[in-house]
């Protein structure tokens, strides 16, 4: 399964066409926490293009799944948004009803517990064919076969009886290729996948990427993929966005990221992790603790409190994103500190 | 606390756990040297959680044998003062910071509770060592006297750890303790762990599916797959140079620079068995 | 490794913050509390509060309407309705405090007994439970009616037999889940006793559910017991009590004369209420708080 057999279906008419599929522009979210208006995104702005995969990599706090969120109209009832979200040109702020229906057939997610996201008392085949019955009003029978069809594609041979099956009885990796079968279904142009893999074994996660990566190949597929796992996402995405605290803090192309990072948060997240293949005397630990968007400080980076590089000009403002070297970073000192990210801190 | 004499501080043989028709562990051994740190690794359904359950009492073997520090714990306890003596030899630390909690007691009433539990100590002693035992998870006062609701994943694992070292355990048991924890806060617990180790010279065995934490933290590694060893010896050994293919796939699953996922191109991979 | 998130310092005074999450219950808990408040001092000096003797007959009197001192009139045997309802307080909520005091104990025992050893024990608890659950209240009231003779500690008795299996069934529920927490785990690491752990860490964490139990119980009890009085098997006449003047005034109702009989009633009901929306303001904000 791990060769597309035939190049199979090119779903996205402009598949070719260098215009972005999903444009993020100055996004804003505000959630009333207890009585207040806090701030969970600040001023995030990314695309993705036609059949790229786009990574989105932060700890807790950072405003990632957030961000999938509202792409995908997800937000808590009484979220403020500011900005705009534009698929395929159109507003996405500005659907409702059938419309909305129909952009969620060309937008599909996958999430990271397919357990919460599936009905127990249902057989896997109602669920899967249920979007196709219901929204696109393809003939049961169809919608079955088809369900089979791509059952296969994601690994399942006996899908005939899989579709008879209850949640309950498949395993945590089984539940979630189906999940990834159900969300293809529809023919989406865009895939958001927030952590598809975090609950996961390590073995079943390096299965699943495999497929979605090829899947996503075979099919022209976008993909916006969320993780926690800066290697994780340049497995599989061209490009990876970098949050912290609600904001953008570097974009670069994957494969880029961890020898040459442009941003310190990306450099000490990086440094940070343990190495499977030595043992370190001390790990490079970033002090202090992830902050949400709302827990940052409103006029300087907020980073600075946990940075090695933190200087006064760090503290006067919120930077702007700058570009550098094909990326971008959200650092004052950037342009000063390039090449000098890796090393170990100065003073 | 540490044995003087060099003899395993835990010793396992011959394990093996039922559940009804289920062989959830089957005949798993090791030894843990006083002072060394052992990681037992797997993933889900390897035995490995039911291994730590079984170590500290929270489930029984359906045969085998466990001794800590010289004493049998195969069978449940025959007395209270037995049952304390066990707690003051291996302690545990649990994955989930948001549950391994009471929700009602601040960090320094849990404390206190196992002090009070294991020593006859005035007031005053109890309070000193609560501050020792805070300085050195690096909580601070603010912190200690916290409601678990108000603080972080990383600080309420700080506490967890905190309240195991209380009984000053000869064994820690570290169950997926930073899996939950976000990298730069795993980071900053690793770090501590070392630090405790130097300090008070507690043996670890670490239950982890995470082979970077493992290789960070532990000296011997045993690669547990469906409830069977299947591969064990020096963690560096095991990592860089596995010998099961088992682990050799485990190994290659772990997402580095310039990895690729790929799928297992096997007749039947489709067919995985039905859950349960 | 300082936070950056505002840390919580609880007050551990248990008056302040009892008072605290009484404010919390917004006005219509407060309202609540005012009023039971209020049922409790009646409660317990409702007879010397009472302006006439509330057990003095005079048949010339029979029915007649406010006047004067006798702010709610006369019942149908010339007694002072307001001297009454006062008196009758007692037995109105002493019977179902008595009620809710045993069915929660006995019901938060058995639960987190079955709760704590699980397996087989549970399941025998379980059956045994099912078995009460079948009776229903009045039968016992009848069976213990007919062992000690009618009368207000009859009526308690059988009611808190009654009550004892939904307690346990709820509380066990929650028992268990809190059992099955990693901090239980902990503990029994750490070696301490199943009874510590029980009374130290299991009760305390459902004490929000046995508290709204306990409330709502207190209001069905209270019910029960003025039917059970109704009915004869309860509170004897001539005493005081709600439940009795019910029935004892029935009559007056399609005669015309309606306040007795709707006077207690409201007294009953206005009771009920107040327990119910204090219990359930309490519950919540209890929940709420474990977060």
């Amino acid at each position: 399964m791990n060769e597309p057999a035939a190049v199979g279906t090119l779903w996205s008419a402009g598949a070719t066409s260098s215009a972005p599929l999903l444009e993020v522009d100055g996004l804003t979210v505000l959630l009333d926490v207890s009585g207040a208006k806090r701030a969970v995104l600040r001023d995030v702005s990314l695309t993705v293009s036609p059949g790229e995969a786009v990574g989105l990599v932060g700890e807790s706090g950072s405003g990632k799944s957030m961000t999938a969120r509202a792409i995908d109209r997800l937000l808590p009832r009484g979220a403020e948004v500011q900005g705009s979200i534009l698929f395929d040109g159109g507003d996405v702020g500005a659907l409702s009803g059938a419309d909305l229906r129909r952009y969620r057939n060309q937008v599909a997610m996958i999430f990271q517990d397919p357990r919460a996201h599936t009905n127990p008392v249902r057989r896997i085949g109602d669920f899967m064919t249920e979007a196709l019955c219901t929204n696109l009003g393809v003939p049961a029978a169809e919608a079955r076969r088809r369900a089979v069809d791509m059952l296969t594609q994601v690994g399942i041979e006996d899908g005939a009886r899989r579709l008879r099956q209850y949640p309950h009885q498949m395993s945590g990796g089984m539940l979630q290729r189906i999940m990834i079968a159900a969300a293809l279904l529809t023919k989406p142009r865009l895939l958001l996948a927030d952590e598809p893999t975090t609950a996961l074994d390590v073995t079943t996660q390096a299965e699943v990427m495999a497929i979605l990566d090829g899947l996503r190949r075979n099919f022209g597929l976008a993909m916006l993929f969320i993780t926690h796992d800066l290697e994780l996402a340049a497995a599989i995405c061209d490009r990876t966005v970098v949050m912290y605290a609600g904001q953008i803090v570097e974009v670069r192309a994957s494969a880029l990221l961890h020898g040459d990072p442009l941003h310190p948060y990306t450099a000490a997240l990086a440094a940070a992790r343990p190495d499977i293949a030595q043992t370190a005397d001390r790990l490079r630990a970033i002090p202090g603790r992830p902050l949400s968007a709302f827990e940052a400080p409103p006029a300087e980076c907020a980073f600075a409190t946990r940075c090695a590089h933190a200087t006064d000009i760090c503290r006067s403002a919120v930077p702007d994103l700058v570009d550098l070297d094909g990326g971008t970073s959200r650092c004052v000192r950037a342009r000063e500190l390039r090449g000098r990210l890796q090393e170990a801190p100065d003073a | 606390m540490p044995e003087a004499n060099g003899a395993p501080v835990l010793e396992a043989a011959g394990l093996r756990k039922e559940f009804g028709d289920l062989v959830a562990v089957e005949d798993v051994s090791f030894h843990l040297p006083p002072g060394r740190s052992l990681a037992i690794v797997g993933e889900s359904g390897s035995g490995k959680t039911t291994i730590a359950r079984m170590i500290v009492g929270l489930e029984r073997p359906t045969s085998g044998t466990i001794t800590a520090c010289g004493h049998d714990r195969s069978r449940p306890p025959n007395s209270t003062r037995d049952r304390r003596r066990r707690g003051r030899e291996v302690q545990i630390v649990f994955q989930d910071p948001y549950t391994s909690l009471d929700p009602r007691q601040t960090a320094e009433a849990t404390i206190d509770e196992v002090l009070r539990l294991h020593h006859g100590w005035p007031a005053d002693r109890r309070r000193a060592r609560i501050a020792e035992l805070t300085d050195l998870v690096g909580l601070d006062a603010r912190q200690s006297r916290a409601l678990p609701r108000s603080l972080s994943g990383g600080q309420r694992q700080r506490v967890a750890i905190a309240r195991a070292l209380a009984a000053e355990p000869t064994v820690l048991i570290l169950d997926e303790s930073v899996a939950a924890l976000d990298v730069s806060i795993q980071a900053q617990v690793l770090n501590l762990l070392a630090d405790i180790r130097d300090e008070t010279h507690v043996s670890y065995i670490l239950i982890s599916h995470d082979l970077a934490v493992v290789r960070q933290l532990t000296d011997e590694a045993i690669v547990l797959h469906r409830g069977t060893v299947v591969e064990r010896g020096p963690t560096a050994r095991v990592l860089d140079d596995p010998q099961d293919p088992y682990t050799q796939r485990l190994r290659a699953s772990v997402p580095r620079p310039g990895w690729k996922p790929r799928s297992r191109a096997q007749p039947g991979a489709g067919k995985e068995p039905d859950a349960s | 490794m300082s936070a950056a998130v505002p840390v919580t310092v609880r007050s551990t005074t248990r008056g302040s913050r009892a008072v605290g999450m009484l404010r919390a219950t917004g006005p219509a808990g407060i309202a609540s509390a005012i009023v039971i408040a209020v049922a409790t001092f009646v409660a317990l000096f409702g007879p010397l509060l009472a302006p006439y003797p509330p057990d003095l007959p005079n048949l010339s009197l029979a029915w007649v309407g406010p006047t004067g001192g006798h702010l709610l009139g006369f019942d149908f045997q010339g007694r002072d309705v307001l001297s009454r309802l006062l008196a009758g307080a007692q037995t109105a909520m002493l019977g179902p405090l008595a009620v809710v005091i045993v069915s929660v104990t006995a019901g938060t025992l058995i639960a987190v007994t079955a709760a704590w050893r699980r397996g087989a024990t549970d399941a025998v608890i379980s059956s045994g439970l099912d078995i009460l659950f079948a009776f229903p209240g009045i039968l016992f009231a009848v069976l213990a009616a007919a062992v000690f003779g009618a009368g207000l500690a009859a009526a308690s008795i059988a009611l808190s037999i009654a009550y004892m299996p939904y307690v346990a069934r709820v509380l066990r529920g929650a028992a268990l889940k809190e059992r099955s927490q990693p901090y239980v785990a902990a503990l029994e690491v750490q070696g301490a006793s199943a009874t510590s752990i029980c009374l130290r860490h299991l009760v305390p964490n459902i004490a929000p559910l046995i508290v709204a139990q306990a409330t709502i119980l207190f209001g069905y009890a209270m019910v029960d017991l003025a039917a059970i009085s109704f009915l004869g098997l309860g509170v004897q006449p001539p005493n005081p009590n709600w439940g009795v003047m019910i029935s004892e005034n029935q009559s007056g109702i399609l005669q015309g004369y309606p306040l007795p009989a709707l006077a207690a009633g409201v007294c009953i009901v206005t009771v009920v209420i107040a327990v119910n929306v204090l219990g359930e303001r309490l519950f919540d904000q209890a929940q709420a708080g474990r977060i």
